[in-house]
Order: structure tokens, then sequence, then C-alpha cells
């Protein structure tokens, strides 16, 4: 499937300890995923395995981008091949500025000595700001360092609104968030959805996904989807709890 | 073996970072002291430099004075026991006197500072060029204007010969011969540099500039600078300095003095890049008398060994002393680096702001003095030194000495330690940057709000040299 995010049979460790069973997950261009499951199943190691983590060992199988194999690249490789990752806790890089950084990221992009456009540049980066409700200033800020979680998440949708990626991951973006800062996170990446770009949104919780509605909900145990369905199948997971994935998913 | 694996990774750094400094063109030479220090060498520059008694004196004193000086391995590094004083060429010499026009410089010469971009650097943004090319400038020119207000800008040899008046006075006296070895050594065999007088109230806009190329093998770089900024006058004085790689070590040691007297204000930038086989072993030091400014802003990427620690003696009431220091201590590299700040007047104030990276096995030395006598009242310094490791091998170590005693004065000392994460360098790859490219984001972040305080040509040099460290630092 050319256009399509497959993951196929994937086996991964970080050390000693097997975390991903035979995963299993395609995420088709255009539609959004939703992976729902308790603490410790392997969410986020599925989103750092995807990236290339130098700490995740790959035991066995495929992750196709677009027909390309991902696996086994360095994780800039993977990056400019059109994955992104939103992550759970984005690092703090002083000294270096937002604006400086997504910058540097876009300029990676491009062929080498292609000039950059810096006026079309900050007018987008200036809109794309103001979507997200960022005070302008924060251009100029150190890339996450002393910010807020929520300010942290919404820089990360910003540098994900600004890489226009092919796929994104969203690890428990939702996290840290209170209510205002969970629509406005939720508002750029709906804005963002369309024929030419595939989300896998991780979360814990169902409430994510009353802001950004899913095409697919996955529902992850022990290192695998064991359950999946449409967007109802969140609410039948938040009704019922975990519990009922435990005793009823796992063992079928 | 620990020997030799050093040599290796100093060989591996060598490859990939000195792209613009590491080549060479054939030289021959018109004058040769030969290999080796002895007082016929001493003599032998002296002579052909048609010298006065009193410099060739100056010289021998200071001979018998290296002679007699221990190497001072016991408070720095035994690396310096590695430096072969007898296998050295002390002086090499293509002319004597150096050139006003880059047509005049041989072409062979010309063709090197070409490639290093100095010809062009003077057209856009200098007030004036020295090349030094071995020993001795082979260009020397400075703008008309600046030469009717006054302004003398030439080397040692012309500067005591056609203006003892005003040279004389201060030559050697800011750093004696005896100050230490290698203040010595360059008092005996000192050849090129910048000799610098600026009239009172003159105030010099853009930057005078000197550049030094090391490119003989088994040589030693003696350049000697003395600045003399009169009352109320102001000047900013950069150098940047390369040589080619070679698998020999290859020596500089530069003495210079700076004199800043009353409310004149001198700000000296260095910018090297010296290949991995240097020693680079300097002494700085500059006096500001009433209301003075001195200001130190040093760059040491390179070399194999770089020791070095400008000073400011503020001698005058109210005289400021200032040291913006970077260093970045590459695999198989030592940067021993820092600052002194001796206050000798009422109300003076000092700064030290000391930024050092340490990639690979490279190891960064932070020494800093610090004196405020009792007697004095209002003095206050502040030190900040903060030292980057990129990864687990590097090492760093801090060694401020500070010395402040009465009731009224003040000191404020912070000091960090900081590492690259393998977190950071994976959140900025998830961003499509090379490691290479990670790294010198995160290594330009941590000298960012030092560099901004750089005159901009330098600051963007700079940001160029440590991104081609960084790129070559991975695999």
């Amino acid at each position: 499937m050319p256009d399509s995010l497959v993951i196929k049979n994937l086996n991964a460790s970080i050390g000693e300890r097997p975390i991903l069973k035979d995963f299993c997950l395609t995420v088709p261009k255009g539609e959004v995923h939703a992976i729902m499951g308790p603490n410790g199943t392997g969410k986020s190691t599925l989103s750092k395995v995807l990236a290339g983590h130098p700490d995740y060992t790959v035991q066995s199988g495929s992750a196709l981008l677009d027909g390309e194999e991902i696996l086994g690249l360095e994780p800039d490789v993977v990056a400019r091949a059109g994955l992104f990752l939103a992550f759970q806790y984005p690092s703090e890089i002083p000294g270096v500025t937002i604006a400086n950084f997504i910058r540097a990221a876009i300029v990676a992009r491009q062929a080498k000595g292609t000039p950059f456009d810096a006026k079309a540049y900050y007018a987008e980066l200036y809109a794309k700001m103001d979507a997200l409700k960022m005070d302008r200033k924060f251009t100029a800020r150190f890339v996450n360092e002393g910010f807020s979680g929520g300010e942290k998440k919404r820089c990360e949708i910003l540098q994900l609104m600004m890489l226009k990626p092919k796929y994104a991951v969203l690890d428990e973006t939702d996290s840290g968030l209170d209510i205002d800062a969970l629509r406005i996170v939720s508002e750029g990446v709906n804005r963002m959805r369309g024929p030419d770009t595939g989300f896998l949104v991780i979360t814990h919780y169902q409430r994510l996904l009353e802001y950004i509605v899913p095409d697919r909900v996955h529902i992850m145990w022990d290192g695998r989807i064991v359950h999946s369905g449409g967007k109802e199948l969140a609410l039948e997971l938040e009704a019922k709890g975990y519990d009922w994935v435990k005793t009823e998913l796992a063992s079928a | 073996m620990a020997e030799i694996d050093e040599n290796l990774a100093q060989r591996e750094a060598i490859e990939v970072d000195r792209s613009k400094g590491d080549f060479k063109y054939e030289e021959s030479y018109a004058f040769d002291a030969g290999i080796g220090l002895s007082a016929g060498v001493v003599d032998y520059i002296s002579k052909v430099k048609a010298e006065e008694p009193w410099i060739r004196e100056f010289r021998q004193k200071a001979l018998k004075i290296f002679d007699g000086l221990p190497m001072p391995t016991h408070w720095a590094t035994t690396d310096l026991d590695n430096i072969k004083f007898e296998n050295i060429r002390y002086y090499l010499a293509k002319g004597q006197k150096a050139v006003r026009t880059w047509e005049e410089v041989p072409d062979d010469v010309k063709k090197t500072f070409e490639r290093l971009g100095i010809p062009e650097s003077e057209r856009k943004f200098l007030a004036g060029v020295e090349a030094q090319f071995d020993s001795e400038a082979v260009y020397s020119r400075m703008k008309e204007e600046l030469e009717k207000l006054g302004v003398i800008f030439c080397g040692p040899t012309e500067g005591l010969r056609d203006h003892p008046e005003i040279f004389r006075k201060w030559f050697g006296k800011v750093i004696p011969a005896g100050d230490n070895k290698f203040a010595a050594l360059n008092s005996a065999v000192f050849s090129g540099g910048s000799f610098i007088y600026i009239p009172k109230g003159v105030k010099v806009a853009q930057p005078l500039q000197a550049y030094f190329r090391i490119n003989a093998e088994n040589f030693g770089q003696f350049e000697r600078t003395l600045i003399i900024a009169d009352e109320g006058s102001e000047v900013t004085y950069m150098e940047g300095c390369t040589a080619p790689k070679f698998e020999t070590a290859t020596l500089h040691s530069a003495v210079v003095e700076l004199v800043a007297l009353k409310g004149a204000k001198i700000q000296y930038v260095t910018v090297q890049n010296w290949s991995a086989n240097v020693f680079n072993l300097v002494t700085k030091r500059g006096v500001a008398e009433e209301g003075a400014e001195v200001r130190w802003i040093d760059c040491n990427i390179g070399s194999r060994l770089t020791m070095k620690y400008p000073g400011v003696v503020l001698r005058g009431k109210g005289a400021r002393g200032e040291v913006l220091s970077i260093a970045l201590a590459n695999d198989g590299q030592h940067q021993d680096t820092g600052a002194k700040m001796i206050h000798a007047a009422d109300d003076t104030t000092s700064n030290i702001i000391a930024k050092s990276i340490s990639v690979g096995s490279g190891r960064s030395t932070y020494r800093g003095l610090v004196h405020i006598p009792k007697t004095l009242k209002n003095c206050r310094n502040n030190t900040e030194c903060d030292a980057l490791l990129i990864n687990e091998h590097s090492r760093t170590d801090t060694y401020p000495a500070i010395s402040v005693r009465g009731q009224k004065n003040s000191v404020q000392h912070e000091a960090s330690v900081s590492k690259v994460s393998a977190e950071q360098i994976f959140y900025m790859m998830q961003r499509g940057l090379s490691e290479g490219e990670a790294m010198s984001l995160a290594v330009n972040g941590f000298v960012n709000d030092l560099v901004k305080e750089f005159p901009m040509e330098y600051s963007v040099e700079l940001k160029r040299l440590i991104e081609l460290q960084m790129e070559g630092s991975v695999g």
C-alpha cells in the first residue's frame, strides 16, 4: 500500500525486555487512527521505535512509510522521510530559539544550497502561531525552556504544522493540558487533517478523541492491538474501563 | 598505547575541521635562522632586523631567563614536556618589508590569503589589515584617513625603530620577559605582530585586523603585539590564526600587551582556529588607567594544547575589565583557558564569562584569578564559567582563584556544567537534523548569549567554525 504507514509483525525490546509483540497496524493517508490502552502496554515504545530511537532494539517486522522501510534508519532520515513524532515529554534546548529551531528543521529538508525565504517563513510561522493562540514573542524563546506543559504541547503542534509530515504520531499530547489548551491543540490538528496526512493519536483517555474525532480506534494490550473499531469504541472503553480489556479482549 | 590512540584521535579531528585552513603551497625562504635555539639564533634575528643594541640586549637577557625557568608542568600539563625546543625553527621569512598592496604580495603567499578570504574582508569591513606569514608580515595597510589622524599600525621592528618615543615606554612593561617561561621565549625571538598607537580622542570605528598564518613545519611563531590607546581613544583589534596540519608539533607563543590610558577603550577579539598539532601558549595582558576599559573576546578552537589567560590590571579609578571566552576542545585537544583580573584602584569593575565545550576525548580547563586587595573600596567582580560536555569521555575542570579582601568590595561567582543529552539529540534529529547539525545547534545555543556580544562578522565566522567542528565530531 503506497499511501499508508504499514506496520507488520513488529517485535521490539528495550534491553532484554520485549515490549512490542507481533504488532500490526495500517494507517492510510487521510485518516486519523487512535491507539488507546493502559499504561505500560507499549504505546510510547511504538512511537519511539517508529522514530528510530537508539534505546530500542527491533527483533523483526517491518514498518513501511508509503512503501519504504523506515526501521533501522537514523532518526533524522525517518523524520525527513515524512514521519513526525509529537513528544509526550519534549526536550529543552537552551539558547536555541523556536524560530531558529524550526528554521533549521526546514533547511534540513531542503536541497543543499537552496536559498531560504525568511520573509515567507516568518509569515507562515506567525499565521500558525496565531491559529494556536501563541504569543508572537514565543519565537524568541528557547525551545521548551521554562515552558508550562500546555506551552510545550502547543510548541509541538506548531512544529507539526510547519513541517507538514506525511504521518504524524501524537504521543499522549493531551497529558498536561487543561481544557482550553486541549481545544486549541486539537483545532490545530484538525486543521491539518486532509488527504495528504495520516495521524496516529496515542492516548490514555477518551477525552482527546472528543476533539480529534478518529476514523478508527485501536485498543492496545501487552504489545499488540487486541481490538479495533470505529470512534464509538473509545466511548465503550471509557464506560467499561480497562478491566474489560484485560478480562475479555486480551484473552480472546 | 594511550599516546598512540591520542594521536589517532587528533588526526581524525584534524581531517574534518581543517577544511578552510588546511592547505599549503611550497615555500622558499630568504631568511632562515636554522633549527634550534641559541644565543646565535637570537643574534641572527636581531641582525636581520637591524635592531638597536638595547633590543638585542633585551632579547639576550630574555633568553637567559627562558633557560633558567622550569616548565610549568607542576600546575599545568605534562604535555608541555613534548615540546622539543631543539627541533623548532625560530625564524623564517621571505623578506623584511611588508608591502602595501595585495598586487605586490608574492603569488604563492597571496593565494594563501585569498583562500582564507582576507583581501575580501578588508574590502568589506576593516579599517586596516596586517597579514603575517610565518615570522614576518607580508602585507600591511591601513585606511589613509586613519594615517592622517596619526594612527600607527605597523610591526614591532618598525614600531621600535620609527616610533621609539611612543612604544619603548610600554614595550615589555605590561608583560616583562620574566613573567613566565613562554613570555621569556617570545621576548628572546619575537618577530611580527602589531604595534598600534591610537592618538588622543581618536575613535576608530572599524576594526583593525591581523592575520597570523603558520605555513612551515617544525616552526615556532612568536609574534609580539603592543596596542596603546591614548586618552579617550577607542579601537577594536581582531586577530585570526590558522595553520595547515602537520604530523609534527608546531609552536605558537605570542605576547600581547594592551595599554588603555585615561578613558580609552580597547576591544581585542581573537578567533583562533589552529590545527591540532599546534601548541598555543600565549600571554595576554592589558592595563586600564582611570576610567578606561579593556575587553578581551577570546575564541579558542583547535590546537593541541592552548594555555591562555587574558588579564587586565585595573590600575586607575573606575577602570573596567572584561574577558569573554569561548573554548572548544575537540577529540584529543586540551583547552586550558581563563582570565585574570587584578584590581589595583578603587571603583574598578571586572567581568569574566567563560564558556567551554568538550567533545569526545577533549578536555577543557578554566583557570581564573581575581584579586582585590583590602585597601580598596567599591570594587566588583562577576565571574561565570559554564561547561558543556558532549559525551561521557570529555572532561572539564574549573580552578577559580578568587582573593577578595576588604569590606566594601563584592564578588559573585557562578559555575555550571551541563551535558548535551541523548534525548536532546534524539529530539532534534526527529525534526530532521543530522546528528552533527543537532550537536552544533546545541553548542551554538550554549554560547549564544556570549556570541551576541561579538562584532557581527566574527559571530558569523565563529558559528561556522563551530558547525565544522561538530559536523566532524560524529561518525
